[in-house]
């Protein structure tokens, strides 16, 4: 029988290590000018640098080391006055100088801790996560294998490089190995990187987009009986695209693991891949043998050594912590921790807050950026902050709550800002979306209805006021939909007599 | 100045120029006849860019016609080691493995001696990626002595230096990671300058060892060297180890003919075993000179010198077996193999068998094991404790002395063919240049006679401390002058027909 999760974590202590890759949102690479845009065609963001160029040399860009030191400062981890650049060599065709410009044994940051916080069966509980280092180094070309069945290079017609990602900079942040988890392993798995995730957000230092691969996780995860002090042979799950992937590819490895050890067969030391489709992984390099890197310290660039002045100041201008912004909001709206929660999801924690600085009541501001904005967003698959603004969308809320709109037509207004239109004070004018409060206005138009539906109006007189529905229906169409439902109902009942 | 002829110094063909006694175009046409007349014996050229040059050359002459002021060396022909990347000039740095490749960029040097109106004539031959002592190591044939075509003209720089002395070009560019300029120009009865390491910008130059390799002046005159060394040197913000700081004032120095009062330390090691009768008689004939310019002669020992040489031979390597893992034949250079059913590795693979020399393999196979996990600290570490043994020696001595001397090289120049099959006789021709480079100080060659026994030029080693590069020009132009004034002429007028006679 096949151990489940439950049963496995019954039996097995997981112990976890998170290694998360981040792509610094820098203007420029990490050793030269060019430029770092995404999504630009193959091959437009090189030079002689990142190319490798026989001759060229790389020269340290600054703000990839401020971002480094700002990230280090978040996790609390302790600066080094005095790090180094190592070459990590090996051949592949995607890496230029056939050696990754990185750091070795002299990182920036070291040291440092996370604390989250995860629901349990006895209520809310803080685990924290230690930092063993923050180190910059470079990213790779990619390559792109065509012909074939599998789209991997073996098998493939021919293979085409692109060079645009070559050099940009990369921060890995390292965990020291995480335990005492238990059956909890893979929940903070997922709130750390979340955390995380929040925390470089904050920062501005990355636009850490898990499914552009701006951020991307390593999952290594080993597994020892229940009670024993020593630890298992560790598996490194690799490509875990998303939040939910983390989670999962820690609840897929630990059930894999615990079945093998389940029939006396003993894991092997190797990197696997995160399958989206199944949540499960595939065996991929064995790390059995490990492969000598020749490390050694970058001749062509100085130590990195950032003044002490620096560093406090860049740690004075820290912006509050992500979990205590969320405490405060959540106390200041008084919304729900789920609702919170969606609105981090979503990213929307910031146009929310933004809205309801311009006056917006809580509830409307989220309820829109959430609702109507999110669906208008999702259909056209693009984030909801590139259609519309805080300033809108609380011009929208106003005009609510002043009786000018109703939300009915707010909808369409939003529509048409979103659709570019323009302002939604332009919307309202093209579209003349204008609620009709007038009541003479009103008056005609139910005047016409009882004369239409003299019946109905007659059983509404003798107080049969359901019956008001078809009349009110009636006025609602006549007017385009532009009238106050209410309004027309007080109007109505009014003139028939049950006002 | 109206005689100017290819004989005459850099100095003089600027003079000449500033008066308008000559132009640049005539001066690139002299040196391309001179070129085409004894390149067949020499070929100290892989690449010549006679279009390039004479349009530099008629730029030149026309922004002085209109009375534009120029640098001073702006119209002065030269040649320049392929190691350099010049851009859309083919450069191989002396490898099959580039052959065909045209840079998409200057080099620093490149750019500085272009926007200083320097004529660029060609790319000179060398040892392959600047690995060897006698240019036998270039994948496109030897480059001969001019004293004796059946020499080598030292190495890596064999062609700059051959250059110089067949009078192909006043001035030549070169580079230097164990002696590959001053030990050439030694051989070739020329002057060449290591600067200190730094003081040039790497920036375009093929890396061979990067914490070792530096640009530098090579010329017939100590003043010319000096003027190179001007136009190419300062700090460049796409050289990370470059340094922020004043280019030492070394045409001044070089003018200055004067020494009194300066200690030079002659190193002990330096002289020991090993070293050729001749050699040292030349060198302690020249140490004469300097005491009766002025100058205290003491005797200095650097102990840890010894070690340098090994050292040497494991940092270089391991620095090298990185730095040339990018010729793999994806993105430039040649490509062996791609026939459609080889996979990228073996492409790779192929490639690197094809497209280097067996010194490269052999260096880079030295490289990769001295890097290797569990020989790291034993080899490459131990180099570099030894490598700061060897710069406090160097602190050391210069707490007591202005400059340190030492013949450049313990032989003259070898038969070609003589130690090709012995790499450790080879390497040891750099046993006193080494130092220097470790160090990441400033060393200048220059000639001191011809040794009796074979008639061929001895070199002279000066070296001054980090940035006081101006120190060995100081003296290195007060000993060439009192040469020169001592045998009634310069020592290149001496050498066989071929140079120039």
């Amino acid at each position: 029988m096949a151990l489940n999760y439950d049963q496995a974590v019954a039996k097995y202590e997981p112990t976890l290590g998170l290694e998360v890759h981040v792509e610094l949102n820098t203007k420029s690479k990490m050793f030269c000018g060019c430029a770092t845009e995404f999504g630009a065609s193959p091959n437009t963001q090189t030079c002689p640098i990142c190319l490798g160029l026989p001759g060229a040399l790389p020269v340290v860009n600054a703000k990839a080391i401020e971002s480094s030191i700002l990230i280090g400062l978040a996790l609390n981890c302790s600066i080094a006055p005095f790090s180094r650049f190592a070459r990590k060599n090996y051949f592949y065709p995607d890496m230029p100088k056939n050696f990754q410009t990185s750091q070795y044994d002299e990182p920036i940051c070291v040291n440092g801790y996370l604390d989250v916080e995860i629901e349990t069966d006895e209520g809310p509980r803080q685990f924290r996560v230690e930092i063993e280092r923050v180190h910059m180094e470079e990213d790779t070309g990619k390559s792109l294998h065509v012909g074939g069945a599998t789209g991997r290079i073996h098998g493939a017609d021919y293979s085409l490089l692109d060079y645009n990602r070559a050099g940009i900079p990369l921060v890995e942040i390292v965990t020291k190995i995480v335990g005492g988890t238990g059956k909890y392993a893979p929940q903070v798995a997922r709130a750390y990187v979340t955390e995380l995730r929040e925390i470089l957000r904050s920062l501005g230092v990355s636009d850490v987009k898990m499914e552009q691969g701006s951020m991307r996780c390593d999952v290594n995860l080993s597994l020892a009986p229940v009670g024993s002090n020593e630890l298992g042979t560790r598996s490194e799950t690799k490509n875990v695209n998303s939040l939910r992937s983390v989670e999962r590819a820690v609840i897929g490895e630990v059930i894999r693991q615990s079945n093998r050890l389940e029939a006396g067969e003993r894991i092997v030391q190797e990197t696997r891949h995160f399958q989206e489709e199944s949540g499960q992984t595939r065996s991929g390099r064995s790390k059995e043998q490990a492969e000598d890197y020749r490390y050694f310290p970058e001749p062509d660039l100085v130590p990195v050594a950032p003044a002490t002045q620096w560093i406090e100041e860049l740690r004075a201008s820290l912006p509050e912590k992500p979990s205590t912004r969320r405490k405060r909001l959540q106390e200041l709206w008084n919304v729900p921790a789920k609702e919170m929660e969606a609105m981090v999801n979503a990213e929307l924690l910031d146009v929310v807050e933004e809205t309801i600085g311009l006056g917006s009541e809580p509830t409307r501001a989220r309820s829109w950026w959430l609702g109507e904005v999110s669906r208008l967003a999702n259909e056209r698959e693009v984030g909801p902050t590139f259609l519309i603004t805080p300033a809108q969308v609380a011009e929208v809320i106003a005009l609510i709550e002043s009786g000018e709109l109703t939300d009915k037509l707010a909808r369409q207004v939003v529509e048409g800002v979103v659709g570019g239109e323009g302002t939604p004070r332009e919307v309202i004018d093209k579209r003349g979306l204008k609620v009709v409060s007038d009541d003479g206005a009103l008056m005609v138009a139910i005047e016409a209805a009882i004369l239409a539906q003299p019946d109905t109006a007659e059983r509404v007189r003798g107080g049969n006021l359901p019956a008001a529905g078809a009349l009110i229906g009636a006025v609602m169409k006549a007017t385009g939909g532009q009238a106050d439902a209410a309004k027309v109902r007080e109007l109505l009942l009014k003139h028939l007599g049950q006002g | 100045m109206s005689d100017v002829t290819i004989h005459s110094t850099a100095a003089q063909m600027s003079e000449a120029l500033i008066a308008g006694s000559t132009t640049s175009v005539a001066l690139t046409n002299a040196h391309f006849a001179q070129i085409e007349a004894v390149e067949p014996a020499v070929h100290a050229f892989l690449h010549l860019d006679k279009d390039g040059a004479l349009s530099q050359a008629a730029e030149v002459d026309a922004k002085r016609a209109r009375g534009e002021k120029l640098a001073p060396l702006a119209g002065v022909p030269l040649a320049l080691k392929d190691v350099l990347a010049q851009q859309g000039v083919p450069t191989t740095a002396g490898s099959k493995m580039l052959e065909g490749w045209r840079p998409p960029y200057d080099a620093t040097v490149v750019k500085k001696l272009k926007d200083a109106g320097v004529v660029i004539l060609g790319k000179t031959n060398m040892d392959e990626f600047a690995m060897g002592s006698s240019t036998e190591n270039s994948a496109y044939g030897n480059t001969h002595n001019p004293w004796d075509l059946t020499r080598i003209p030292g190495g890596s720089g064999g062609g700059s230096a051959a250059a110089l002395a067949a009078f192909q070009a006043p001035l030549a560019i070169g580079t230097d990671t164990g002696g590959s300029i001053r030990q050439p120009a030694a051989v070739t009865g020329t002057v060449g300058v290591k600067p200190t390491y730094g003081g040039v910008s790497r920036y375009g130059l093929i890396a061979f060892s990067s914490s070792l390799d530096q640009a530098g002046p090579c010329a017939r005159t100590v003043l010319d060297t000096a003027l190179l060394h001007e136009a190419i040197a300062g700090y460049d913000q796409m050289d990370s180890t470059s340094i922020n700081a004043p280019v030492p004032q070394v045409v001044a120095a070089a003018k200055k003919l004067d020494i009194k009062g300066l200690k030079i330390g002659v190193v002990k090691e330096l002289l020991g075993e090993g070293f050729q009768a001749g050699v040292r008689q030349r060198f302690e004939e020249a140490l004469e000179e300097l005491v009766k310019a002025g100058a205290q002669i003491v005797e200095v020992s650097c102990p840890n010198f010894d070690y340098g040489l090994a050292a040497y031979y494991l940092i270089a390597p391991s620095e090298a077996s990185s730095n040339l893992a990018r010729f793999d034949s994806m993105r430039y250079g040649i490509r062996i193999g791609d026939d459609g059913t080889r996979s990228a590795a073996e492409v790779m693979s192929l490639t690197r068998h094809e497209g280097f020399g067996a010194e490269v393999k052999r260096r880079i196979i030295l490289g990769t094991y001295a890097l290797s996990s569990g020989y790291y600290d034993a080899y490459y570490g131990s180099a570099q404790k030894v490598r700061t043994l060897v710069k406090r020696d160097f602190d050391a001595a210069f707490a007591n002395v202005d400059v340190l001397v030492s013949p450049t090289c313990p032989t003259t120049a070898f038969k070609l063919g003589e130690n090709t099959d012995d790499p450790l006789a080879m390497y040891l021709n750099d046993i006193a240049t080494i130092p220097v480079n470790l160090a990441g100080i400033g060393g200048m060659s220059l000639p001191c006679g011809l040794a009796p026994e074979d008639g061929l030029p001895v070199g002279f080693q000066i070296m001054s401390p980090g940035m006081r590069d101006d120190l060995m020009y100081q003296v290195g132009g007060t000993l060439e002058a009192a040469l020169v004034s001592k045998w009634g002429h310069t020592l290149l007028s001496q050498a066989p027909a071929l140079a120039g006679n």
